[in-house]
């Protein structure tokens, strides 16, 4: 019995356990606080002007923004330019991305041996690093430049960039869960590749893959810097591809640099907030219901 | 070891009447260059019968299986060399898909498609094929493969279910009335029953039994006893070589190689 392992100091590990514990509670509690705060901060700041004025009128003039605030009255505007724009901009991107970030998932997850994927796989890591500021220093030259004019178009070619490593990634990952017997099983009835890949694979990743181009879209919603040197901006509703547009970010930063206009920067934000949380709900809905 | 290439079923039995319905003629796979996985397997396996492929862990069971319906064109690593004619024709040399309707594959682990329905499920192999079918055609198929699995009594009722719905022996019944929907010529089974339950493992069993009025089944199994239950014929193959093809009674009574003998009695496996 003597060889036995002796632990010693029972006692002793067992209080720095506690301490270790409450420590990772205390730290965990410490992140959440700015979260807290930030939500505080915009929610009791934006309610005020979180009316139907804020979805059914443009952004005010500083002038009459001005006005209104010296009469004491709420500010007359809203951001409907923001939001159209928004929606039309990030849409053309989602349609960009769905294809090109699909295909090159699929890719990666199939051939992960071959050299030409992992360079390909390797870029896509970089290209997630790199500054959204230079993305839209990209779409500058390869879109704006060449149509001499600022555009949705340019705006969502710059936030195409921003998403196509998160979808590459994201459809990736999900498909190299599947099980791979999952395949051989469609090609072992004799089915051609693309039909085991459109209408085995991809349906059985669904879950994932929506989930990856939900929270591509909800990152990518709130970017700004590639906006400003891209869709520029615009006063009015614009459904134009060609013309500058506005979009949500893209007023929060116009408010910013007007002080007669600075109250509805938090409903704006509010708004963003509200949707950016639909989003990661919905997906946390679908990857749960289609989870194989 | 020599003389095994040249294999042939040491016994007369009734079906060696017929023409054999699959026949393997030298065929070696390997992973990597030079190193076999499955070394000069040359055999005949005749109709309706149902044939064991036995042997310890990595001896090249599956990896022969998986040449049979030119799965390892998948890979381009493995490459596969010498003849397989199914009736007659040379599949070496027919297009992969075409081979793969012909020979139908069960997978070890039940793997219904998960976002189709039962019924879809069924119909799978003719959906991915881009085969058109009437309503009343479909039903038929659906129903005829079912019953064919004694799948039918049990599903009938919640056929627009998903296949995960399905109890995994329910699901690897289901995984097989895929694979018969086409009506293939043989039906390749890698180790159906090795991630099921005694009774599921049971019902299968009874049901190749059945099964081999109309098919031509081979079965790779780690499980001797299940072999020596349902198998016409057994293979024993051991580091990529078939070491001895005979009916399984002679196999199991008196095996002719020392190895096939001492895998049998447990000496190794």
């Amino acid at each position: 019995m003597s060889d036995r392992v002796k632990f010693s100091n029972v006692k002793k590990r067992a209080a720095k356990d506690k301490i270790v514990f409450g420590l990772v509670c205390l730290f965990s509690f410490l992140a959440m606080i700015p979260l807290f705060l930030i939500i505080w901060e915009v929610v009791s700041k934006g309610y005020k002007n979180f009316n139907w004025r804020l979805f059914t009128q443009v952004a005010p003039s500083s002038m009459d923004a001005l006005l209104a605030k010296m009469s004491g009255e709420p500010i007359p505007g809203g951001i409907l330019n923001g939001i159209t724009g928004t929606i039309l901009i990030v849409g053309m991107a989602v349609l960009f991305t769905i294809p090109l970030g699909l295909f090159v998932g699929i890719y990666l997850s199939e051939h992960p041996e071959n050299k030409f994927a992992r360079t390909v796989s390797y870029l896509t890591d970089l290209l997630q690093g790199m500054p959204s500021i230079v993305i839209g220093i990209i779409a500058y030259i390869w879109v704006v430049k060449p149509l001499r004019s600022y555009s949705a178009l340019a705006g969502s070619v710059a936030l195409t960039i921003m998403m196509l490593p998160m979808v590459v990634r994201s459809t990736e990952e999900t498909l190299k869960m599947l099980p791979r017997t999952l395949k051989e099983s469609g090609l072992a009835l004799g089915a051609s590749y693309t039909s085991v890949v459109f209408r085995v694979i991809l349906p059985s990743g669904f879950g994932g893959i929506f989930t990856g181009i939900l929270l591509a879209v909800s990152r990518v919603m709130g970017e700004t810097a590639p906006l400003m040197l891209t869709a520029l901006g615009a006063a009015v509703v614009n459904w134009n591809i060609l013309k500058p547009t506005s979009a949500i970010p893209l007023l929060i930063w116009d408010f910013y640099n007007d002080p007669n206009l600075v109250d509805i920067i938090w409903s704006a934000s509010l708004l963003l907030l509200i949707v950016i949380f639909l989003l990661n709900w919905i997906a946390k809905i679908v990857a749960r219901r289609w989870k194989i | 070891m020599e003389n095994i290439t040249e294999n042939k079923l040491n016994n007369q039995n009734e079906n060696s009447a017929n023409e054999p319905i699959l026949q393997l003629r030298n065929v070696s796979v390997s992973y990597a260059p030079g190193k076999k996985a499955v070394n000069n397997v040359s055999a005949d396996i005749y109709p309706n019968t149902i044939t064991a492929i036995m042997g310890p862990s990595g001896c090249g069971k599956s990896t022969l299986l998986r040449a049979i319906n030119r799965m390892h064109d998948l890979y381009p690593k493995i490459e596969t060399t010498g003849d397989i004619y199914l009736k007659g024709q040379n599949i070496m040399e027919m297009n992969p898909m075409e081979v793969r309707r012909l020979a139908g594959m069960v997978f070890q682990t039940p793997n219904p498609f998960p976002t189709m329905s039962i019924y879809d499920n069924v119909l799978a192999g003719y959906r991915l094929n881009g085969i058109k079918l009437k309503k009343e055609e479909k039903d038929e198929i659906v129903q005829r493969s079912l019953m064919a699995v004694a799948l039918w009594d049990e599903v009938k009722d919640v056929m627009n279910r998903r296949g995960s719905f399905l109890s995994g022996g329910q699901q690897q019944r289901l995984c097989i009335a895929r694979a018969l929907a086409l009506k293939p010529e043989v039906l390749l089974m890698d180790e159906p029953t090795s991630a099921l339950d005694p009774v599921s493992t049971n019902k299968i069993e009874e049901l190749l039994l059945d099964l081999k009025k109309n098919f031509t089944i081979l079965i790779v199994t780690h499980n001797m006893s299940q072999a020596a239950r349902i198998s016409d014929n057994s293979m024993f193959m051991y580091l990529g070589d078939l070491v001895e093809y005979a009916p399984t009674r002679q196999m199991f009574t008196k095996p002719q190689h020392k190895k096939t003998e001492e895998y049998l009695t447990g000496i190794f496996g």
